[in-house]
C-alpha cells in the first residue's frame, strides 16, 4: 500500500523527526488561507500516489497567499501519471543550504532491511547510484539488534564530514534512529527523505517524506490501515480486495480468472502471445469458495471493455469442484452477455467438469486451446 | 534421498486440525509422506483422522515422533511463530506453505533458522515433490512422473502447469521445489540449483521465475559459473505493467532490474534456453536429456 506524503510526514513527526508545519487542503480557498497562516513564502505540493511531482509541475513556490491560491488551481485536478490530483500539500518554504538522501529499504538480495544515505539529495536516488555511486553509504540492520548508535553515527559523519558540522551529523544519526522506528511501526518496505535539509540555521529537517508499507502487515497495523486512500485506488481493485481477490485492471478486452499469481501473469502473457490484449490481472487465490468466484465474475464483468471470459483454473489448494459451483452460481445470478471459455484441471478435477458438464459447459484440459479460444471469441 | 525431502523425511503439519492443513495432510499422507504428527495448540491427545497424533507443542511431537521436517498450514499472523516454534523444538525443515506473512516477520525468522542449521520453504509456497517417494506442501500428486528433470519455481499453480506438460510429454521429475512468490524466502533458487547440481536423479533442470527482484539474475549468474547440468528458464509477466503488485508481493517491478525482459536476457546470456511458453518448457528440456 502506498500513502501520501502528508501522511508519511505525520509518521515521522510521531516518532520525533523535525518536520516544518504542513497543511492539506483540497481547495484553492483552503490553500489560500494556510499560506496566510504560515505568513511566509509557501511551497504548495500535490498529493498523488506518483514519483516525479516537481518535474509534472506539481509542486510550486508562492510568494503571497494570493499567488498560492492561483497555483493550487492549477495543481489541483491536475493528472501526474494517471493519477488525478485532489489534495495539496502546503507548507513554509525552508532556505535550504544542503540537500540529502537518506531512506531504509528492504533490501531483497540481503534479505534485511537497509539505511541508505547520500550527500547528494534532492533528486532521484536512482540516478546517483547509477552516476555516483560513491556518493551513496549503505549499512544493512540486523532486525535482532536494529541500527547500531555506531552505524547511525558513521552514516551521519558521511551526510556532514566537515568538523564544523558535528552537530549536524549528530542530528541525522538520531533521524536515522528515528526513522527506522517508524519503518519498523508502520510495516513500512521503504521509508525515505529526500531531500532532508539544513535550513538557514543550521537544523537538519525533513521536507519530503514516502513510505510504501507491505500489504502482509496491515492485519496487525489498523492505523495504517486507516490511512489508506480509496478515492487514490481504482474503484474495481477496492472492492476485489474485498473479495479477497488480488485484481489489477489492463487496457485489454480478455478477462481473465485465475488461481495463483504466477499461473494468472503467464496467462495473460499467453492472451498477448495469442494477439489478445488482457483486460486484467486476476488471482482469486488458493482455498478458494465458490462466492469469490462468482466476485470474480462480477469484476471482470464489469468493465465494459471485456468481450471474452478466460477462466483458467490449475487444482492445488483451489479445488475445481468450488470453482465449478462458483461459475454455475455467477451464471445463475445475473445474465452473462458475452462468451465464456474454461479451463479446469487438478485437485478434484472430476467433480469440477461434472458440475460444469451439468449446466452445459464445457471445459477445456490445457491452457493453450484455452487462451486461443478466448481470444478468439473476443474477437 | 531427493532434494531436501526424502525417503527419511518424518513430517509435522503445524495447523493439521484446519481446512487446508487436514486436507492436505489426507493427500500427503496418500502419497506416501511420513506423517508422524499434527500440531494444533489446545487438541493435544487427539488423534487425526484415527491415524496421526495430534500434539500441543512442536517440542512433544518431535520428543514422541523423532519428526524431522515440518509443513505450515496455520494462518499468516500465526506463521512466522510457527517457524520458530519448529526450529527451536530441533526440526531440520520448515516449509511454510501460508501466504501473507509479513516480510519484516520473516526477516527475524531466516537468521534464527540459520543460526540453528534450520532450513526454511516458502513462506506463500507449494512445497516439495519427490515423484514416487514423498510430497510436502501442496503440489498435486497425480500429475507428476519419475524422472530425470528437476523443477525450481517461484510459482504455485504455473509450475504445475509446467509439471504437467512434462508429464504429458514423458518427461518425469526427479524433484519439484516451490520457493515462494514472495519479497523474502527461505530457500532461494540458487539452493536449489546446488541440490540439483549434486542430485544423482537430476539430468537437467527446469528454473521457472517471475518479474520483480534480482533472484533470476543471481540465478543465472550461478548456472553459468557453478552447473554442468543443463538449465531451461521462462519468465512469468512479460506482459505485466511496472509499479503493480501482481499478486505475489515479490511481483512488483521497480527499475529495469526485476522486468522480464532484463530477466529473459540475463538467462540468455548465460546459456539458459528461454521458453515463450509453459508447455515449450517441455521442448527445450527434452531436447537436452
Amino acid at each position: 500500500m502506498n500513502i501520501h506524503e502528508y501522511q508519511a510526514r505525520a509518521i515521522l513527526r510521531d516518532h520525533g523527526i523535525p518536520v516544518p508545519e504542513g497543511f492539506v487542503a483540497e481547495t484553492p480557498g483552503e490553500v489560500r488561507r494556510a499560506a496566510e497562516e504560515i505568513g511566509a513564502q509557501v511551497v504548495v505540493k500535490a498529493q498523488v500516489h506518483a514519483g516525479g511531482r516537481g518535474k509534472a509541475g506539481g509542486v510550486k513556490l508562492a510568494s503571497t497567499p494570493a499567488e498560492a491560491q492561483e497555483l493550487a488551481g492549477a495543481i489541483l485536478g491536475m493528472e501526474i501519471k494517471g493519477h488525478a490530483v485532489r489534495k495539496v500539500l502546503v507548507g513554509p518554504a525552508e532556505t535550504i543550504a544542503s540537500e540529502a538522501y537518506v531512506g531504509i529499504v528492504l533490501d531483497r538480495a540481503q534479505q534485511a532491511d537497509a539505511v541508505m544515505v547520500s550527500p547528494a539529495g534532492g533528486v532521484d536516488i536512482e540516478e546517483v547510484a547509477a552516476t555516483n555511486p560513491a556518493a551513496i553509504m549503505t549499512r544493512r540492520i540486523d532486525p535482532r539488534y536494529g541500527l547500531f548508535d555506531h552505524q547511525a553515527g558513521e552514516l551521519g559523519r558521511f551526510l556532514y564530514p566537515e568538523a564544523e558540522k558535528a552537530k549536524q551529523a549528530r542530528s541525522a544519526a538520531a533521524i536515522l534512529q528515528k526513522l527506522y522506528e517508524a519503518y519498523l511501526g508502520s510495516g513500512a518496505t521503504l521509508a525515505e527523505i529526500n531531500p532532508l535539509i539544513v535550513n538557514g540555521a543550521g537544523e537538519v529537517l525533513a521536507i519530503d517524506a514516502k513510505m510504501n508499507i507491505d500489504d502482509n502487515a496491515l492485519f496487525r497495523l489498523p492505523q495504517i490501515e486507516a490511512l489508506r486512500d480509496p478515492e487514490a485506488e481504482d474503484p474495481a481493485e477496492t472492492a476485489a480486495r474485498a473479495a479477497g481477490l488480488s485484481y489489477v485492471r489492463l487496457d485489454g478486452n480478455i478477462g481473465c480468472c485465475v488461481n495463483g499469481a504466477g499461473l494468472a501473469m503467464a496467462t495473460m502473457d499467453l492472451v498477448k502471445h495469442y494477439g489478445g490484449e488482457p483486460a486484467n490481472f486476476l488471482d482469486i487465490g488458493g482455498s478458494s469458495n465458490p462466492a469469490k468466484v462468482v466476485a470474480a465474475l462480477e469484476l471482470i464483468t464489469a468493465d465494459s471493455a471485456v468481450s471474452s471470459v478466460l477462466f483458467n483454473i490449475f487444482g492445488g489448494i483451489t479445488r475445481c469442484d468450488d470453482v465449478a459451483r462458483g461459475i454455475v452460481q455467477a451464471t445463475d445470478s445475473f445474465d452473462l452477455q458475452i462468451p465464456i471459455t474454461i479451463r479446469l484441471t487438478g485437485t478434484n478435477q472430476a467433480e469440477g467438469l461434472a458440475i460444469l458438464a451439468r449446466r452445459g459447459f464445457q471445459a477445456l484440459s490445457d491452457m493453450d486451446g484455452a487462451v486461443r479460444a478466448a481470444v478468439e471469441l473476443g474477437g | 534421498m531427493g532434494i531436501f525431502i526424502g525417503g527419511d523425511t518424518k513430517l509435522i503439519v503445524q495447523g493439521i486440525t484446519g481446512r487446508d492443513g487436514s486436507f492436505h495432510a489426507r493427500q500427503m499422507i496418500g502419497y506416501g509422506t511420513q506423517v508422524v504428527a499434527g500440531v494444533t495448540p489446545g487438541r493435544g491427545g487427539k488423534a487425526f483422522d484415527d491415524a496421526v497424533p495430534v500434539f500441543d507443542t512442536v517440542a512433544e511431537a518431535v520428543a514422541e515422533t523423532g519428526a524431522n521436517a515440518s509443513v505450515v498450514y496455520v494462518p499468516a499472523r500465526f506463521a512466522a511463530d510457527a517457524g520458530f516454534e519448529a526450529i527451536s523444538a530441533g526440526v531440520e525443515l520448515v516449509v511454510i506453505i501460508t501466504e501473507g506473512v509479513p516480510v519484516a516477520d520473516m526477516l527475524r525468522l531466516l537468521p534464527y533458522a540459520r543460526e540453528h542449521g534450520a532450513r526454511i520453504v516458502g513462506p506463500n509456497c507449494p512445497g516439495l515433490i519427490v515423484p514416487g517417494v514423498c510430497k510436502v506442501g501442496i503440489l498435486p500428486g497425480n500429475i507428476v512422473a519419475e524422472g530425470p528433470a528437476g523443477i525450481v519455481s517461484r510459482s504455485g499453480t504455473l509450475t504445475y502447469e509446467v509439471i504437467d506438460c512434462l508429464t504429458k510429454a514423458g518427461i518425469g521429475q526427479s524433484a519439484c521445489v516451490g520457493i515462494g512468490g514472495d519479497p523474502i524466502v527461505g530457500t532461494s533458487f540458487v539452493d536449489c540449483l546446488e541440490a540439483f547440481e549434486n542430485d544423482p536423479r537430476t539430468a537437467a533442470v527446469a528454473l521457472i521465475g517471475e518479474i520483480g527482484g534480482t533472484d533470476e539474475q543471481v540465478a543465472a549468474e550461478y548456472v553459468s559459473k557453478h552447473m554442468t547440468k543443463p538449465v531451461v528458464g521462462f519468465i512469468a509477466g512479460r506482459s505485466a505493467p511496472p509499479g503493480r503488485r501482481m499478486g505475489h508481493a515479490g511481483a512488483i517491478i521497480s527499475g529495469a532490474e526485476g522486468t522480464a525482459a532484463e530477466k529473459v536476457r540475463s538467462f540468455q546470456e548465460n546459456g539458459i534456453a528461454v521458453a515463450e511458453r509453459p508447455v515449450e518448457v517441455a521442448d527445450l528440456l527434452g531436447a537436452r536429456l
